[in-house]
């Protein structure tokens, strides 16, 4: 996809004519055998399928058929490559800051990744046709708007590369901590989210952020089956058997945490992925060293300055020096409208609440939780509590 | 390809001619047209008189109507524009960053269809 958008400049017209050639390949390869080089076979075949389709269809001929026959009318010796920066100007072009949030992680998903139009609508619980014109959308405005299909110039490349990790880490947490839905964790597009951030980490290895992404999405991916209860709940990081933890994920994870901190350029990823390694690399809940977690937030502030992060620090720093500590940065933070509607300011709220013996208090926090209509996994945690904190009366 | 910047702010007039507003401004201007012209990218642009200046005229059924003020009732107003040649959207948003109005009022970048003016 990659190499023949970077030849015909249209990621439409690249999308039809990738299918035309896969089409072609189905045809003739069981008849006429496998090409010796598969890869430039089918490039070359879309690059055709394009030229026909232009011609066809008549329309916007004068430019792209321009640009098809400016990258040469003869294959190079070998066929045509797919090239490595073919596939990083794909990214960077489906993760435009000028598109929609929403819209580039769909045509991330759809063009580099390859799912199709009905997987990312079933992942994103969105009927197909919606999704469909979501697609159709973003493609159009890529081309009215003459977004260049090209890895962005050194000055762009910082804002630029924050808006692919972005679209990555997206992907990531609608898969971990999906928003909607029965399922608490869709792990198809955790896994489409580390093989864009592999793939991501192998082209600008230079780039510590990114090593950091794919080292965080790795750690946190380790504790995917740990997370889920046998009855499909949610199980608390304090609660989880860290033998579930996958050891390969976490040992790979944290040689890249090292490796990008080493780099001395920190940042959020970073900075989110030494959390996950402090967690980690503890073997019981206990040993956490959440005075290390703590500062560690307080680093990340810097960075994202959000009352999430706050929360989370409160969250350490009652680990570290007791819930009421914890307290007075949560009600601090309470305090901010758009954190009064987030349902894990007033679990976490509640759980500090019923560590200090105000049972009333921590079950009126947890029945604000429950209005603000958390996933239904995590509902089905605070009906347990709330039952515990009844039994307890 | 070619982009026009709409150059969106509150509808009110220039400062008068020959304050030291009114230079700062025209500097600040000049400075940020005269390197889109040297980059070879400008091909025109000009402030425009306020909306309330604005008659608007309507041809329904064959009977022209007219309006006093701007077509859209809006508190941005349109006030200006710049037209450039760029090779792609990202040459346009990095000029378009350039121009005063985006630090104090807002730049939309606006995708210009190529087609022949009639001779």
């Amino acid at each position: 996809m990659a190499a023949v958008t970077a030849q015909v400049g249209d990621l439409e017209l690249a999308e039809d004519a990738v299918q035309d050639a896969c089409a072609a390949a189905l045809a003739q390869w069981p008849a006429d055998g496998t090409p010796a080089n598969p890869g430039p076979w089918l490039i070359g075949t879309a690059r055709h399928k394009a030229l026909d389709r232009l011609r066809r269809e008549g329309r916007r001929v004068e430019k792209e058929a321009e640009a098809v026959r400016e990258a040469g009318a003869s294959p190079p010796p070998g066929g045509w490559p797919a090239g490595a920066d073919d596939e990083l100007c794909l990214i960077f072009t489906c993760c435009h800051p000028a598109l929609d949030p929403a819209a580039r992680v769909a045509l991330t998903l759809r063009s580099v990744c390859g799912l199709t139009t009905a997987e990312i609508a079933a992942a994103f619980l969105v009927p197909e046709p919606t999704m469909a014109q979501r697609l159709v959308r973003a493609k159009r405005k890529i081309r009215q708007a003459g977004i260049a299909f090209r890895v962005p110039a050194a000055d762009d490349r910082p804002a630029r590369l924050d808006a692919v990790l972005r679209v990555v880490y997206l992907v990531f947490t609608e898969g971990h901590t999906a928003s909607s839905g029965e399922a608490l964790i869709r792990g198809e597009l955790c896994d489409q989210a580390i093989r864009l951030a592999r793939a991501l980490a192998g082209l600008l290895p230079g780039e510590p952020e990114v090593t950091g992404l794919l080292a965080l999405l790795l750690l946190t991916d380790a504790r995917r089956d740990a997370r889920i209860g046998p009855g499909g709940d949610l199980v608390l990081l304090a609660d989880q058997d860290r033998s579930r933890w996958d050891a390969a994920l976490i040992a790979e994870g944290e040689t890249l945490v090292e490796r990008a901190l080493r780099q001395g350029r920190p940042g959020p990823y970073q900075l989110h992925a030494a959390i996950a390694a402090c967690h980690s690399g503890t073997r019981a809940a206990a040993d956490t060293d959440w005075r290390e977690i703590a500062l560690l937030y307080g680093e990340l502030i810097r960075y994202e300055p959000t009352p999430v992060v706050e929360a989370n620090r409160a969250v350490a720093v009652a680990m570290s020096e007791g819930p009421a500590a914890g307290l007075v940065i949560l009600d601090a933070v309470g305090t901010d409208p758009r954190l009064a509607r987030w349902p894990q300011l007033h679990l976490a709220r509640a759980e500090l609440l019923r560590q200090l013996g105000r049972r009333a208090d921590a079950a009126d926090a947890y029945q604000a939780a429950l209005q603000l209509e958390p996933p239904v996994p995590e509902r089905a945690f605070i009906g347990r509590r709330l039952r515990e904190l009844e039994s307890q009366v | 390809m070619k982009y026009l910047f709409l150059l969106y702010g509150p509808d009110r007039p220039f400062p008068p001619p020959g304050t030291s507003e009114s230079r700062e401004m025209l500097d600040a201007w000049n400075t940020a047209t005269e390197a889109m012209a040297k980059a070879g990218v400008l091909i025109d642009c000009a402030p425009l008189q306020p909306a309330r200046a604005s008659p608007t005229v309507q041809v329904r059924n064959g009977q022209t109507l007219l309006t006093d003020g701007p077509a859209a009732e809006i508190k941005e107003q349109f006030g200006g524009y710049t037209l450039v040649e760029c090779a792609d959207l990202d040459e346009a948003l990095t000029w378009a960053a350039t121009l005063p109005a985006a630090s104090d009022r807002a730049v939309e970048v606006r995708p210009v269809i190529k087609v022949e003016a009639p001779r």
